[in-house]
Formats: structure tokens, sequence, C-alpha cells
């Protein structure tokens, strides 16, 4: 009885208990990032330490919770854990949001690799931090000239211009952590001021697809971002040495990174670059030396659903320019292209004399998002660049401290994105940009202006979403629009304003007038409509990605106002100030198969460019300084087509075979003549054997053949001499060449890792048609790197 | 589950024209801010540039010890710009005349003009005229002045003219020639190198 007694209270205590608290939570965890379901996390009530899991949908019930506040600490295998307070009030729902990136990110430090796609319907190439390391001390677009398909128009070898399917400059925007570089890209020789060293990751969109990066992109988009910070309380760095042969010179870079688990993260970055003379394999390539010092610091605030970063770097760099490239009239280009070694061949040395660049780039940003349920992640960006390009040319007296050239290009951003999953399948992406930029041409060069002074104003508003109708479909649209408006003050010759016509046509425009100097303020619009559409289907280890996109471009302003003679080329340039934007459509595939053995991508594209606007010959011009061949910018239709090519099959455990394969072509089909500067078809083929057992071990061999380019225009000229009539020959491209390189890694502990790098083993004497001073000398002799790198 | 979905993008509806709202606000007054800095340093046309270093024009005269001076020149008043080069001749050569040479080298787009001649005399290292005939005229040039090298200059020279014949005249002004390589002191120009200030043919007959 007393047994009875006993049972009764218990029972109606329990009972008494369960009434004031039977109430139950339904969660729901959640990746903060992109929504997918969160399995298999444990949910504590602090409390009263009652479990549970969450089942395959990410949902978990907990039972019998009181009327009350309660902690709830929820974790999971791959995020931090986190704790959450809930207030129960009868049958509670709610839903949870964990950071499940930690494991991912800790990925991306360790392979640069990044998985945020900026379109679904282009095939994106990536290039992992392990390769972009191997080009520490190169440049930019050395990296980027690892991908099939991208290429680069060089100045000598530390003057590189990234290239996407045979167009550059304007036509291929460069995202340096989030912000379109500003960097005067118009010019040939103006490479990307981006160091190296800084970047953590590089993509390159082939295409125009990506619109929230601009709508100009007709050759492509190159992306590059630095290395992401983890959640976690950690103090890692990196520092790396390298050493090459050919130069004489090397690179330390280091970076150190402290991040907090509360979200709070402080990096810097830096890096020193030296370079002597280059040399050739039978001479020394006279003043060809590099010095480029670069620093950059993030300083940031990231809590999983909101944060903000700002960002600062500086990057200079000052570049020497082959001195036997630097010549008169068409009577020096006989001299020098009759002779097989360069004109002027000095001995090795350090120093960078004339003609050379300095370049200093400053860029500044801030940036911040904040996620909001039923909306999305909204971002807002302020950026701010600014670069300073100093030209220095071969002068008299005085005069030769004093840049040729000296320009300061000032531009400002604002930015705002929305990132939004309106429902599983469908996410959209839009946004709005205002920009501000002004250059300025300083007039103490005592050299007229090359490029004029001008301020830029730019609006433009896009929108872009993807839908999934299944596992295997994806449907990708957008849309942008770009306004431009832009203020120009250029001087013009007289007597060029007047050979032009424009005296007629444009003198409301003339402001002032100063001797033979006419000062005229052109105020130009430009509405520049782009749009994509695309498809990714998968079957079974297949993609296959198809994309049309239209973009458009407004003229740049040497394209439009380029008035006179261009030293490193030879030849006078000339713009023309009534030109519309260009156009361009774009078709294209990729088919990949991502197999266990064998992979690939095949990716053919074609492109029709309306008002694509190009520089070629016109005439001689006789001068008091000589005869030079003079270049007219024009609009024409051009057409080009291609195909990139990437395969790997693994050959055993340990050795692997890696193909690429690039053609394009490119005509003008205003005057059925090819285009210039196409790349020349290239196949590189490589015998990669690794070893994780032993020291990591990594051993390639590559080949790397270049075909001659047999389509060319012909842009020879005569010139009348005292002597002869003599023919000049400018266009024919130089012999097909290949090159063997060997690249060794091993490392000697988990965090020190050596590299030993062979470019042209067998040192062979090669020109390349993309380079501007192939003219004057050979390319690049062997070059062996030894590479220090150390994880801390 | 087709109703919450419905629901869930009506929601997003209204939430993006919220947002939408919001963000028109937020870019209109950064565009406001951007327009205000772009405004302040605006207004102030830029002023021209005078090229200091351009040589428009040259003379050579040439003096005999007797008889007729004969000067050539040659102008280009708006340098790499579509205005033609216009050489002329005073006076006449003789056969068989020594003749004392002496070049000037102005720039004319600035007036006074400015006397370039002396940047060259000052950097004598660094420059060298040279003079060169077409086959069968018959001029000898000589050099009669040297820079701290000993190397010649050419600013002044000695003209021999032989029998009567015609040609082509050319005076060569290279920057930075490498006086030291094969027949270049010798007035060869083949292998000198450097670059063409100027250069200006003269149709000669006598």
């Amino acid at each position: 009885m007393r047994l009875l007694a006993l049972l009764f209270l218990l029972i109606s205590s329990i009972h008494s208990f369960a009434q004031e608290c039977n109430n139950t939570l339904n969660g729901t965890l959640l990746d903060i990032h992109d929504g997918s379901v969160l399995t298999g996390a444990t949910i504590v009530v602090t409390q009263t330490g009652v479990a549970a899991q969450t089942d395959l949908d990410g949902n978990f019930t907990i039972n019998f919770l009181c009327e009350s506040t309660y902690q709830l600490q929820i974790s999971h295998p791959s995020c931090s854990t986190k704790i959450f307070t809930v207030t129960i009030q009868g049958k509670t729902q709610k839903t949870f949001k964990l950071e499940h990136h930690l494991e991912l990110l800790n990925e991306i430090i360790v392979d640069g690799k990044t998985t945020n796609r900026a379109t679904k319907s282009i095939y994106e190439n990536l290039v992992d931090q392990q390769t972009i390391t191997t080009y520490s001390s190169g440049s930019l677009g050395d990296a980027l000239n690892s991908i099939s398909g991208v290429s680069s128009l060089n100045t000598g070898n530390t003057v590189v211009k990234p290239m996407i399917n045979g167009l550059h400059s304007s036509r291929v925007l460069i995202i340096n952590n989030g912000v379109q570089m500003q960097d005067q890209e118009w010019g040939a020789e103006h490479a990307p001021s981006i160091d190296i060293n800084s970047v953590g990751s590089l993509k390159v969109i082939k295409g125009a697809g990506a619109l929230q990066y601009g709508g100009s992109a007709i050759g492509g988009v190159i992306v590059a971002s630095a290395p992401k910070v983890p959640l976690l309380d950690s103090l890692y760095g990196r520092t790396i040495l390298s050493s090459s042969s050919n130069g004489l010179g090397g690179v330390v870079s280091s970076s150190l990174t402290k991040s907090y688990q509360n979200g709070l993260h402080v990096s810097v970055q830096g890096s020193l670059k030296r370079f002597g003379d280059f040399n050739a394999p039978n001479y020394n390539l006279s003043n060809t030396g590099v010095f480029e010092r670069n620093i950059s610091a993030k300083i940031g605030f990231n809590r999983i659903d909101y944060g903000v970063e700002a960002y600062y770097s500086l990057f200079k760099n000052e570049i020497g320019i082959l001195r036997a490239s630097h010549i008169g009239g068409a009577e020096d280009q006989v001299r020098a292209l009759g002779s097989l070694v360069p004109t002027i061949i000095k001995d090795f040395t350090y120093s960078i004399g004339n003609p050379r660049q300095d370049v200093t780039h400053h860029l500044g940003r801030i940036k911040g998002f904040k996620d909001i349920e039923n909306i999305g992640r909204i971002s807002l960006q302020y950026d701010y660049q600014q670069n300073n390009r100093l030209e220095f040319d071969i002068r008299r007296g005085s005069n030769s401290v004093r840049a040729s050239l000296d320009l300061v290009l000032d531009t400002q951003t604002l930015t705002i994105d929305v990132a939004t999953e309106i429902s599983e399948k469908l996410s959209a992406k839009f946004g709005v940009v205002g920009g501000l930029q002004t250059n300025y041409a300083n007039p103490e060069t005592g050299i007229r202006r090359l490029i004029p002074d001008y301020d830029k104003y730019s609006f433009a508003g896009y929108a872009s979403g993807d839908f999934t109708i299944n596992q295997k479909w994806v449907l990708e649209a957008g849309l942008r629009f770009d306004y431009t408006h832009i203020n120009v003050f250029k001087f013009y010759r007289r007597s060029f304003w007047e050979d032009r016509g424009y005296d007629s046509q444009f003198s409301d425009l003339v402001i002032e007038e100063y001797g033979n100097q006419l000062l005229v303020n052109p105020k130009l619009d430009f509405y520049n409509p782009s749009l994509t559409i695309g498809t990714k289907y998968s079957f079974g280890l297949y993609k296959l990605f198809a994309n049309y996109s239209m973009s458009s471009r407004a003229p740049n302003p040497s394209e439009q106002f380029s008035e006179g003679l261009h030293h490193s080329a030879s030849r006078i340039e000339l713009g023309d100030l009534q030109f519309t934007s260009e156009t361009a459509h774009k078709i294209s595939l990729t088919l990949q198969k991502r197999g266990e053995r064998f992979y690939f991508t095949v990716s053919p594209f074609a492109t029709e460019i309306d008002d694509f606007i190009l520089i070629e010959p016109t005439g001689i011009r006789q001068t008091i300084r000589g005869n030079f061949q003079v270049w007219e910018y024009r609009q024409i239709n051009a057409q080009m087509y291609g195909l990139d090519l990437d395969a790997s099959l693994s050959l055993s455990d340990n050795m692997r075979f890696v193909h690429q394969f690039s053609l394009v072509k490119g005509y003008d089909k205003t005057s059925n003549e090819p285009l210039i500067s196409m790349p020349p078809a290239s196949t590189l083929n490589s015998l990669v054997y690794t070893n994780p057992g032993f020291k990591n071990l990594s051993i390639a061999i590559q080949s790397n053949y270049v075909f001659r380019q047999n389509e060319f225009p012909n842009t020879n000229f005569e010139v009348v001499l005292p002597e002869s009539i003599e023919y000049i020959d400018i266009s024919t491209p130089p012999a097909g060449y290949h090159l063997l390189n060997l690249n060794l890694t091993a490392a000697i502990n988990p965090d020190m890792k050596v590299g030993l790098y062979v470019d042209n083993l067998l040192n062979t004497s090669y020109r390349n048609y993309l380079n501007r001073l192939r003219y004057y000398a050979d390319d690049l002799g062997r070059n062996i790197t030894l590479q220090l790198k150390y994880n801390y | 589950m087709k109703t919450l979905q419905l629901n869930s993008i009506t929601n997003f509806k209204f939430q993006t024209m919220k947002t939408m709202k919001t963000m028109k606000r937020c870019s209109m007054y950064a565009l406001l801010a951007i327009a205000m800095i772009g405004c302040s340093d605006d207004d102030a046309a830029p002023l021209p540039v005078n090229e200091e270093e351009v040589i428009t024009t040259v003379i050579l005269t040439l003096t005999p010890e007797s008889g007729e001076e004969v000067v050539l020149t040659a102008i280009d008043l708006d340098g790499d710009g579509p205005g033609e080069l216009v050489t002329t001749m005073s006076g006449s050569f003789s056969e068989s005349t020594q003749y004392q040479g002496a070049v000037r080298f102005l720039n004319e787009t600035e007036t006074p003009a400015e006397e370039i001649t002396d940047e060259v005399l000052e950097e004598a290292d660094e420059h060298q005229v040279f003079y060169t005939t077409t086959e069968g005229l018959n001029i000898q040039t000589t050099y009669e002045d040297q820079d701290s090298q000993g190397n010649p200059l050419g600013l002044q020279i000695t003209l021999t003219t032989g029998a009567a014949s015609d040609g082509l005249l050319t005076v060569t002004l290279i920057h930075e020639p490498t006086k030291s390589a094969e027949g270049v002191s010798d007035g060869d120009i083949t292998n000198a190198g450097g670059e063409i200030d100027i250069i200006a043919d003269f149709d000669v007959s006598f």
C-alpha cells in the first residue's frame, strides 16, 4: 500500500510537472551561407541536459519544455559550437543557423579553392594557391598563363598583360578583392597592378556572363581573391623566399593573420621583388630589371550573418624597358630589325635606367554585409583607388629624370548588392553601382598629354538569377545596364584638328586657342546594355555548360584621344573622337567529364563583335624625327572562334598526364583580314609524378609548344631612304618554338616546402609573337628558381 | 507545401519591394555624395603643354673661304602632327670647294626660339651628328669638334665638294649612339645604335 501510494504520488507529480512543462520546440538547423540543412547536429538544453539530434532534413524536436527561456548549445562536427537563447511559448517553431564552413574555410587556406561561382552556365577556370605560389617571383599574368585559353600580351618579360581568348586591355575586367582594378588598363604595355603573392585564388570567367562585375567584359573577367580567414582563434602566417638565376634576383613575401573565434580578424602581407637585367640565351637584355614593393592589410569582423571589413593595399613597381627597344622612326627600325642581336647590349646591372615605368597603385575598400531573413544578403561596398603611372623616356639633360608621362587616375565606386534565395530552386542577385573617375595628366612632363584630363561618371544596375529545375538542369539569366558620362579636356594640335575635319564638325567644342594648340571640351554619353542567358546540364560524370552573352563596351580614352608618337611602338597613333560603343555576342559551350582516372573539359566558343575598335596602319608620315608609320584606330566588325581543351589522365597511383590545348582565330569581317596579335595555337603537355608518402614529392616535366601564328594582317611597309627603298617587315610572326620546363617540389616537414623550378631547360632561343619587344631581342633563356615556403 | 512556397515568394516580393526602395534611397545618397566629391575639383581648365625639347628646325650653314654661303634648312613645326616637313636651300654649292659647316637645332614652337644646339653641346658625349650622302654625290665631310672623350660630335664640320654631281645629303642627329662601335667615329651611321632625334634629307646638285 505504501508502495502504491508512493507510485501514485510519483505518477501524479510527473503528471503535475507535465501539466506545466509540456511544450515542444520544433527546430530546423540551417547553414547560414547557403541555407542548406545541417544533419547530425547535437542540440543540448543546457539547463536540463536533455539532448536531441537533427534528422536528415535538419529538423529536431525537444519535448516537455516549460514556458521559460532556455539556452541551447548546438554543435555540429564541422561547425563552431554556438549557444542560442530561445523563449518557449506553447508549441514553438524556430530556425537556427550555424556557420558550416569551418572545414571548408580551412580547406581554402590549404588549397586556395573557393566554391563560390560567379556564374552557373559558364565554366570557370581556377588557379589554386599552390599553383599561384609557384609564380611568386613572376606576375599575375604569368600565373594566369597556366590556364588554357589565357595568354598574355607582353612587353619584355616583366610587363605581362592577361589576354582571354585573344582579347585584352579594356575588354578584360580584373577584380582584385572585390574591386574592379582601374589601372589604366587600356595601354598594351600596362600590366595589372596586383601583387601575385597577395592572391589566394584566381578565377577566370571567359566571357561576359558574370554581370555583377561589369558589362564590358567582352573578353572575360579575372577574379583575384585574398585567402579566406577562418572563424577560429588562430595566428598563422607564411613566408616565401625565392631566388632565380635569370635576373639574379628574388622575392621575399610574408603574410601574418590573427583571427578570433568571435569573428575578428587582422592580416598583413608584404612582398619585395628585385631583379637585375634578365638574359636571353646569348646575351644580356639591357635595362630589363624590376623592383616591386607591395604591402596590404585587412581588418574585419565577420559574424556569420553580418560583417564588416576594411582592406588596403599599396603596389609599387619599377620596371626597366629593354633599352634597345626605344628607337626613333623607320630609319632606326631598319637598323634594329636588320640586327640579329639588340642594338644596345651592356653588362649586367641591377640599376634600372630609362626607358622605365614606375607605377604606384593604392587601393582601399570598406565592405559590409548583413543577412536579413526572407531577403538575403545585402552588401555595401565603397572603394577608392589611385593609380599613378610614370613613364620615363630617353631624354636630354635634366629632362631624363623627368617623367614623359605622369598620369594620376582616381576612382571611387559605391556598390550595393543583394543576393537572395527566393526558394530552394531560385536564387537571385541584383545591385547598383555608382562611380566617379578623374584622370589628371601632369603638364610638368614637358610632353603633350597622351591621355587627356577627364572626369567620368558612371552608373550601373544589374539583376541576375538562376533556377535549378531539377538535379540535371540549371537555368541562368541576367541583365545589366551601364551609363557613362565623360567630360574631357583635350588639347588638340591645330594641324590634326583641321586634318580630321573636326574644325567644321565640332567647332563648338573648342573652348580656348593657344597658338597651334586648341583646348577642346567634349562631353560624351554612353549607354551600354548587356545580358546573359545560359544553362548547365549534369548527367552522370558529365556536365554541359552553354551560355550566350551580349556585352557592350564604351570606347576607352586611348581609343578616342590618342594623337601622336607612341615611342615604345615607334609609330604615330591616332584615335577618333566619334567612336561608338562596341557590342559583342558570344556563345560558349563547355563539356566536362570528371572521371576517376580521366578528366577533361572542352570549351569551344564563337564571338561576333560589332564596331570592334582596332588599330591598324594607314600610311607613313615624314617628320623631322624620321619616317613613322601612322596607325589609326578604326571600328570594324570582328569574328572570333576557338577552342580550349584541358585533360588529365591518371597513368598509375603516382603518375598523371596533363594536356592543354588552346586555339583562337580572329577575323576582321570588314576587310576580310585576320586580326592582329591573335595568340597562336599552343599545347602544353606534362607528366606529373607525385608521392604523398615520400615527403609529398612532386616532379613535373612540362613541354610547351607554341605554333607559329600563320594568320596575320600584313602591316609591313616600305620606306624611301636616301640610298634605298627599305621594306620593313613588322608583321611576320616569328617561328614556332618548344620549351621544356621542370618543376620539383617536396615537403621537408609539414610546414616547410621547397621547390625547384627550371624554365626553358634547354636554353632555347625564341621570340614570342605576343611580345611587343620581339623585334629587338630574344625571349628569356634558362631560368632556375629555388623556392622555400614556410608556413607557421 | 506548394502554398507555403507561394507564400514565401509573395513575401519575398513584398520584402524585395521594400529593399528596392531602401536601395534606391541609399544609391541616391551615394550618387549625391559621389557627385559632390566630383564637383569640388571641377571647372579648372588644364594648361597647355609646351614641348620644350622638340626640335622643329635644322639649319646647316656652309661658308666657303670665298664665294657664296649655302644655308640648308628643314622645318617641321608640328612635330609628329600631320604638317609637312619642309626643306629649303639658299645659295648654291660650287665644285671642288671647301666649306666650314655649322649646324643648329631650334625649337621654334617657343618664342623666342629655343636653341637646342646648346643642349647637344652640353651633352656632347651622348650625341653625334652624321652627314651621309647617296652614292655618286661628290661630297666629303670631316668632323671638326670632339666630345670630352675625344670622340667626334659633328656640330662643326668641314664639307668638301668634288666634281659636279647630284644626290641627297642627309643630316642625322643621334641621341645616345655607341661612339665606340666600328666606323662610328668616322661618321658611319651603320653601327651607331641609339635613336634618331633629327633626320633631314637635302637635295643637292652642283
